[in-house]
């Protein structure tokens, strides 16, 4: 299929001025964030870490980051545990309406957000749940739930009963046959699960910004209200770390995956051997 | 194998297992109850509404027909989402088709590329536009260059139609990605071997068979621009907002939650159809490709 590997020097051009303006425009704020400045101008005439400090020691941008993480991970725990159980269950489920129930998990991602977050925002301020964290811990994991539903699901498909019945038929429990074979063989799509629950809260803005008190803000909202009372810089560096703490979160677990995948394959080839010997 | 496997475990079905296998229904339980109690009732609730707030009628939606200010506005954002689908289809379709020609590193670094928006936090990239278009900044001084000094494209449509395609542009390369790297070469080679110009075998054989991957991009993409609240909040202006604005505002400032449910059920009703639609296109394409692949 990629026989005809000639590319045009036209389609080229295109393709590299694509991936330009799908990287850098974002990269904009790393030079920013070093401004000496008071001001967005780019590119600085002077230089300063203060932005930084100011980041790390304003109590406002400190309360922000600390309640986005700690809101992150209270997420990223209960999405990954209830959509794993939700995916398993649909996969083994023989019953016609799984299908209809794993759509009702994924609306979430078709749902418009802004209709969805107002939606949310009158009925918590009936529930009481406005400005408080168990709304946001609500509206957050219910978002959060299909982004682990969705790999989870795809690595039961790609799993090979087989060994479960192996497991069992040599008198495994039911318990001991998902702890020791299904878990370990479906932990790259749980972990993708959970990286990226972690980041679908840590940067969600819109529920959060119509959920939030003036006590409890979260980092993005932090951030939205800063752009559209003040120019500050420090958002730049707020932003710079984001995206840095980000991606170094997903380029970890997508090593973590690859090199757990080679270690299961590297006991199985040992394995193999040894049967053979 | 198998068959022995499961003659030695059917007994341990009246068992504990067969326990296990009850409870295994239970499993999705919790999750499908959060989704319904934070998804659709407030859904429900907001369409409830519509019809009930503040007087049970239709006066909302007779409102939006007549108000002046909210048809105006939805056909904006409608025309917007538009123009945002179509640069987002002309700038993906040749990075998409190069992704299925590249080599093997070249493309897991090309969608290393297309996947950085999606860990990238949304408002880190918006604040980036701000500086990118405000007055005097990047943009402008590039647009100076080639004599069209615009004074800032901040708080203008051009700016966030600028923006918005930047930001969905994944969510187009990456369904179209899929969907090019389905189609069969040896057809377009075909036409190329019976006589057809590149140009021709390209627009009669490759783009058709192309068409369910952009319908379904497309989709993605303009019910994503519908809702998008924060690019146009931050980069617009009150003066030319945007139907997920008008409903805020309706909402949070006038706490009109019938007029702004109004709204939002319309957002709704137009992104259910649209769906629908690209899900039926999508069977058709895939029955007919499964007919020709029979033959």
């Amino acid at each position: 299929m990629n026989g005809s590997g000639r590319i045009g020097w036209s389609l080229r051009i295109a393709c590299f001025l694509v991936a330009t303006c799908l990287v850098a425009p974002t990269l904009v704020v790393v030079p920013l964030s070093f401004t000496g400045q008071d001001s967005f101008k780019f590119p600085p005439q002077s230089w300063s870490t203060r932005y930084y400090t100011r980041f790390f020691t304003a109590p406002e941008w400190v309360s922000a980051l600390q309640t986005s993480l700690e809101l992150a991970i209270i997420v990223t725990v209960l999405a990954t545990v209830l959509g794993t159980a939700a995916a398993y269950g649909l996969n083994r489920s023989r019953w016609r309406g799984a299908g209809l129930l794993n759509g009702v998990l994924l609306t979430p991602l078709i749902i418009p957000q802004i209709v969805m977050a107002l939606a949310i925002y009158i009925a918590f301020l009936r529930w009481g749940l406005v400005g408080t964290m168990t709304g946001l811990v609500l509206a957050h994991t219910a978002l959060a739930v299909p982004f682990v539903v969705v790999p989870v699901s795809a690595s039961l498909r790609a799993l090979d009963r087989r060994l479960e019945n192996a497991a069992a038929s040599l008198g495994a429990s039911p318990a001991a046959v998902v702890r020791h074979v299904t878990l370990p063989l479906i932990a790259s799509g749980v972990i993708s699960g959970a990286v990226f629950a972690f980041v679908t809260s840590f940067d969600e803005v819109v529920l959060s910004i119509y959920l939030q008190s003036p006590d409890l803000r979260t980092l993005p909202v932090k951030m939205f209200t800063s752009v559209t009372s003040d120019t500050d810089p420090t958002i730049a560096a707020a932003s710079t770390v984001i995206v840095t703490a980000t991606t170094l979160l997903i380029l970890g677990s997508q090593v973590l995956v690859a090199w757990k995948a080679r270690s299961v394959a590297r006991r199985a080839a040992a394995r193999n051997s040894a049967v053979a010997a | 194998m198998a068959v022995q496997a499961l003659a030695v475990r059917s007994p341990a079905r009246r068992g504990p297992a067969g326990v296990l296998r009850r409870l295994t229904v239970l499993l999705p339980a919790p999750a499908l109850a959060l989704v319904a109690a934070v998804f659709l009732v407030p859904i429900g609730l907001l369409m409830y509404l519509s019809v009930t707030d503040p007087t049970p009628g239709l006066h909302n939606y007779t409102a939006i027909a007549s108000d002046g200010v909210s048809i105006t506005v939805l056909l904006r954002t409608l025309r917007m989402a538009a123009i945002v689908t179509l640069a987002t289809v002309l700038l993906s379709y040749p990075y998409a088709y190069v992704m299925t020609l590249a080599k093997p590193r070249m493309r897991t670094v090309m969608f290393a590329i297309v996947l950085m928006p999606f860990w990238t936090s949304l408002m880190a990239r918006t604040f980036a536009w701000v500086v990118l278009l405000q007055n005097d900044g990047p943009l402008d001084k590039l647009l100076g260059f080639f004599g069209l000094a615009s004074g800032g494209l901040l708080g203008t449509s051009t700016g966030v139609t600028i923006a918005m395609t930047q930001v969905l542009l994944p969510f187009m390369a990456l369904p179209l990605y899929a969907s090019l790297r389905g189609i069969d070469r040896r057809l377009t080679q075909a036409a190329l071997g019976l006589g057809a110009r590149p140009v021709v075998a390209f627009l009669r054989v490759y783009f058709p068979l192309s068409l369910p991957g952009i319908a379904a991009g497309a989709a993605l993409v303009f019910i994503l621009a519908l809702g998008f609240y924060v690019t146009p909040a931050l980069l617009g202006s009150p003066q030319e907002s945007m139907v997920s604005q008008l409903m805020a505002s309706r909402i949070q400032e006038l706490v009109q939650f019938g007029a702004g449910g109004a709204l939002g059920t319309i957002v709704l009703v137009v992104t259910l159809v649209l769906l629908a639609l690209v899900s039926r296109l999508a069977r058709r394409s895939s029955a007919l490709s499964n007919g020709m692949g029979n033959k």
